[in-house]
């Protein structure tokens, strides 16, 4: 044919090889640090110098990998609670919100309400705060399943509603009496605080904990039959109510889960690493946990290894910017351009691009 | 309009030459060359996935040949060019309808014809044009209808209004009576004989073999993506055309008559809500016996859909009794279903009897999952689940690459082998098969139609819905039919009469229902 014909066209792939399952993360996170890199270019700077300054940041000396590894752990949750939820096809964008109902749980019950000794507390608080966090995906849930309500629009509110609740017990009842007047709770007490891994270090026991979750989301998904049906739900749930699953029951499991992993990552935060709650306890980890479980293509392993990834990028930014005179902005940049990448690079995978 | 008119019967109006087209190994198309002369109508058999709708995409621009070139009037279409086909004068009914159903007929027609600022001051023209049309090729049809009003015949007619309104000199018809009563289908082969006698050309696209030999001049057989036979219509037989569709000899289902057990269901005015306020099944009374065959015909969309679901367990009755194996039945579980020992066979195998992206194996345990062998403490034996999936593949001759293979990638026809490799592992007492064969080739029918009357002769009772009526005159010991919702009295076999089960599918001898005639 002639030349004014051809035209680009996608056409399903029958079968996925399996090398695209990681050619697909690795080419959308280096067509990111590319956008980035321009950007570093039209801010002045040079692009190399930048992305060395980042690694050695994020990777280049024991500090920087234990601060990439703390900075990483919030991540894993609301990355599996992100993971948990899309797999089953309930667009929970409420990690920001359930991650807040569990440090308020914690900040609630850990700063003096419960006098428990620390092996009997630790598992309280991280217990509540996951029920709160579940609970405040659950109303969404319910409200999709019975009414058809859009849990994208519900869970996303949330989060502004839970911040500005937040706000006001931080004003009000939570109020740290000796915070001189900064909007903060009291720090928990001393049997409340999660140990540090290693004495001395900021890295504390909440990574091993997200570590632990991650292996039993795994085995959730491939051995059990809740996995089975959640999996079977979010692939087809006419199918799947058909062969008999009680989809809205199994949709209700989905949510206790992903809001229960979410709300894991505030209370983690506020017992391992703060101390208290505060108004930007997270800097955007619910939001950011989307992009992980993006980049790690819903696989409950792949998350550790994307939020990594990601924490690498804001950890290393930070420390770039304050010796290049970059803004670490440009992290946030590239994470999200990450996602949008991401996003092209799994079309690859259900798509070949042909010219014909 | 006038353009019809030009030109002797017998000038090539369209000539496909050396069509080929690949999908990577899958040859689609090879070497596909015919011409379609003016005033004929030319039918195109062939099963599926014989190259038929690859054809007609090219044809349309919507794919682009490897190879070849197709001539439309005396020119070259140049390929790739959806506009091409349409303004060379081509039209095409599609077997399902791209009509706007809350617009009027006349809207409809005129819909992107013309340019969206002089839309009312031409309407009345359009009118006019629309209603001569109507009047010169007997389509009588109401231009202010609504179309979600009319019936699936005069739907139809919209169609093929549509494309003459348009100026088509060559109108293909893609399966079109797929959705007809027998009635309706004449009607529509009444119309084909007017149309080609003012000078019109059509391709009429089809797997039903009598169908093919009461309206067309000539046939094509494709199979394979090639172009095996061309026959003059006049003298060829029904096996024949069969068998060169095939490409082997084609076993007869024979059906033994065999006496019946006892009552496996009975629905005693069973009422099913819709949901804008119309019941979708209207005081239905039926009675199902071990080792009989019980056939649903009716028009689809005349409450098919929940009988199948309510014996499916996925809506409960909202009235009546619903008697199963001498147990009241309240309700819906699907679940419950599965267990009492009720095989289903769902009307659609790819969004519901399947989950595409999930593999045979995950597929074969989607119902029984929750029991033993294949879980234990909420735990899923795979190896289990794996043995029991390789069982269905060798023991229904399921073609897949392994019980590994992802769903989707499957053929139909051995789609349905899986659901009815599932279902009939059960050992079911009941099946509930709705529409089992459609869209299947010929080979795959024989496959379903050998296993439903495997079962019957266990002592299985079937209930079969289907749209085929010749499957259903073929298969069943008795036959109801449904309309709007309700259900006539059962015919038994001796009683079976083309004639009057088509009348009765457009509502002859149901209450309620209005008629012209």
């Amino acid at each position: 044919m002639d030349l004014p014909g051809r035209i680009m066209r996608l056409e399903p792939r029958l079968e996925t090889p399996w090398v695209l399952w990681l050619a697909a993360p690795a080419a959308a996170i280096g067509t990111s640090l590319l956008i980035a890199a321009l950007l570093v270019l039209w801010s002045g700077a040079d692009p190399f110098g930048v992305f060395g300054l980042v690694i050695k940041g994020a990777l280049g000396s024991q500090f920087a990998i234990f601060e990439t590894l703390t900075r990483a752990t919030p991540l894993i949750f609301t990355g599996l609670a992100a993971a948990v939820a899309f797999r089953a096809r309930l667009w929970n964008i409420g990690g920001e919100a359930q991650f807040y109902g569990g440090a308020i749980m914690a900040a609630l019950l850990g700063t003096g309400l419960l006098p428990l000794p620390a092996p009997v507390l630790i598992p309280v608080l991280l217990l509540a705060g996951a029920l709160a966090g579940a609970a405040l995906l659950l109303g969404p849930t319910l409200m999709k399943t019975r009414f058809g309500v859009d849990e994208v629009v519900t869970t996303l509110l949330l989060n502004f509603i839970i911040l500005l609740f937040v706000s006001f017990l931080l004003e009000g009842p939570l109020k740290d009496p000796m915070g001189m007047g900064w909007p903060q709770s009291r720090k928990v007490i001393e049997a409340a605080q999660l140990p540090k891994i290693i004495a001395g270090k900021r890295l504390h026991l909440g990574f091993a904990l997200a570590l632990a979750m991650a292996a039993l989301v795994w085995f959730i998904n491939t051995r059990t039959i809740h996995g089975y049906e959640m999996r079977a739900v979010g692939f087809n749930a006419r199918a799947a109510r058909f062969a008999g699953m009680k989809v809205d029951w199994v949709m209700v499991k989905v949510a206790l889960l992903s809001g229960g992993l979410a709300a894991m990552a505030g209370v983690s935060e506020v017992i391992g690493l703060k101390g208290n709650l505060t108004l930007d306890l997270s800097p955007g980890f619910g939001y950011a946990g989307i992009v992980v479980a993006m980049l790690a293509m819903l696989h409950p392993l792949g998350v550790v290894a994307a939020a990594i990834f990601v924490a690498a990028m804001f950890v290393g930014a930070d420390a770039m910017s304050r010796q290049a005179g970059v803004p670490s902005y440009i992290a946030q940049v590239m994470v999200a351009t990450a996602l949008l990448t991401m996003v092209v690079g799994m079309l690859f995978t259900r798509f070949r691009l042909r010219w014909r | 309009m006038s353009d019809v008119m030009d030109g002797q019967p017998g000038d090539m109006v369209l000539r496909l030459a050396g069509i080929s087209k690949s999908f990577g190994p899958l040859k689609a198309n090879d070497g596909i060359s015919f011409a379609l002369k003016r005033g004929e109508v030319l039918a195109l058999l062939g099963e599926n996935g014989a190259g038929k709708t690859t054809l007609m995409n090219i044809l349309f621009g919507h794919y682009v040949a490897d190879a070849g070139e197709i001539t439309a009037f005396g020119r070259t279409l140049p390929p790739g060019k959806p506009s091409a086909a349409l303004d060379a004068g081509i039209g095409m009914v599609h077997q399902h309808f791209t009509l706007a159903d809350n617009l009027t007929v006349l809207d409809n027609i005129v819909l992107g014809t013309q340019s969206l600022w002089s839309w009312r001051q031409q309407g009345a023209a359009a009118r006019q044009r629309v209603a001569q049309l109507a009047a010169d090729f007997g389509l009588a049809i109401n231009p202010d209808a609504r179309v979600s009003d009319l019936s699936v015949g005069e739907r139809q007619r919209v169609e093929i209004l549509k494309a003459l309104y348009r100026n088509a000199r060559i109108l293909i018809l893609d399966e079109p009576t797929a959705v007809l009563t027998p009635q309706e289908s004449e009607g529509l082969f009444a119309t084909l004989e007017k149309l080609v006698a003012r000078g019109l050309a059509i391709i009429f696209i089809s797997h039903k073999l009598h169908e093919v030999l009461a309206v067309s001049d000539r046939v094509l057989v494709l199979r394979q993506g090639r172009l095996v036979a061309e026959r003059k219509t006049e003298g060829a037989t029904r096996q024949e055309l069969a068998e060169l569709m095939v490409g082997r000899p084609i076993p007869i289902p024979k059906v033994e008559p065999q006496a019946v057990g006892p009552e496996l269901v009975k629905l005693a005015a069973i009422t099913v809500a819709g949901s804008h306020g119309r019941n979708e099944l209207e005081a239905v009374d039926l009675t199902l016996h071990e080792g009989e065959i019980f056939g649903i015909a009716g028009v689809s969309g005349n409450g098919q859909a929940a009988l199948a679901e309510l014996l499916s367990g996925l809506v409960p009755a909202s009235a009546g009794t619903f008697m199963l194996f001498g147990e009241k039945v309240g309700d819906a579980d699907a679940a419950a279903m599965v267990g009492r020992g009720v095989g289903r066979i769902p009307e659609d195998r790819h969004a519901v009897g399947l989950i595409g992206d999930m593999s045979i194996t995950e597929n074969m345990i989607s119902e029984r999952y929750r029991e033993r062998p294949f879980s234990r403490h909420h735990l899923i034996d795979w190896q289990a689940a794996r043995s029991f999936a390789e069982g269905i593949i060798a023991g229904f001759d399921v073609r897949c690459p392994g019980p590994q293979a992802t769903a989707r990638l499957l053929s139909g026809g051995n789609m349905q082998k899986l659901i009815l490799g599932r279902e009939m592992a059960g050992n079911p007492k009941l099946i509930l098969a709705a529409q089992p064969t459609r869209g299947l080739d010929i080979g795959a029918v024989g496959y379903v139609h050998e296993q439903l009357l495997r079962a019957r002769k266990r002592g299985a009772g079937i209930l079969l819905i289907s749209e085929d009526l010749d499957e259903l005159l073929t298969l069943s010991d008795r036959i109801a039919i449904i309309y709007r919702g309700q259900l006539s009295a059962p015919m038994t076999r001796a009683e079976f009469s083309v004639q009057q089960i088509g009348l009765m599918m457009a509502g002859h001898g149901f209450a309620g229902a209005h008629h012209a005639a």
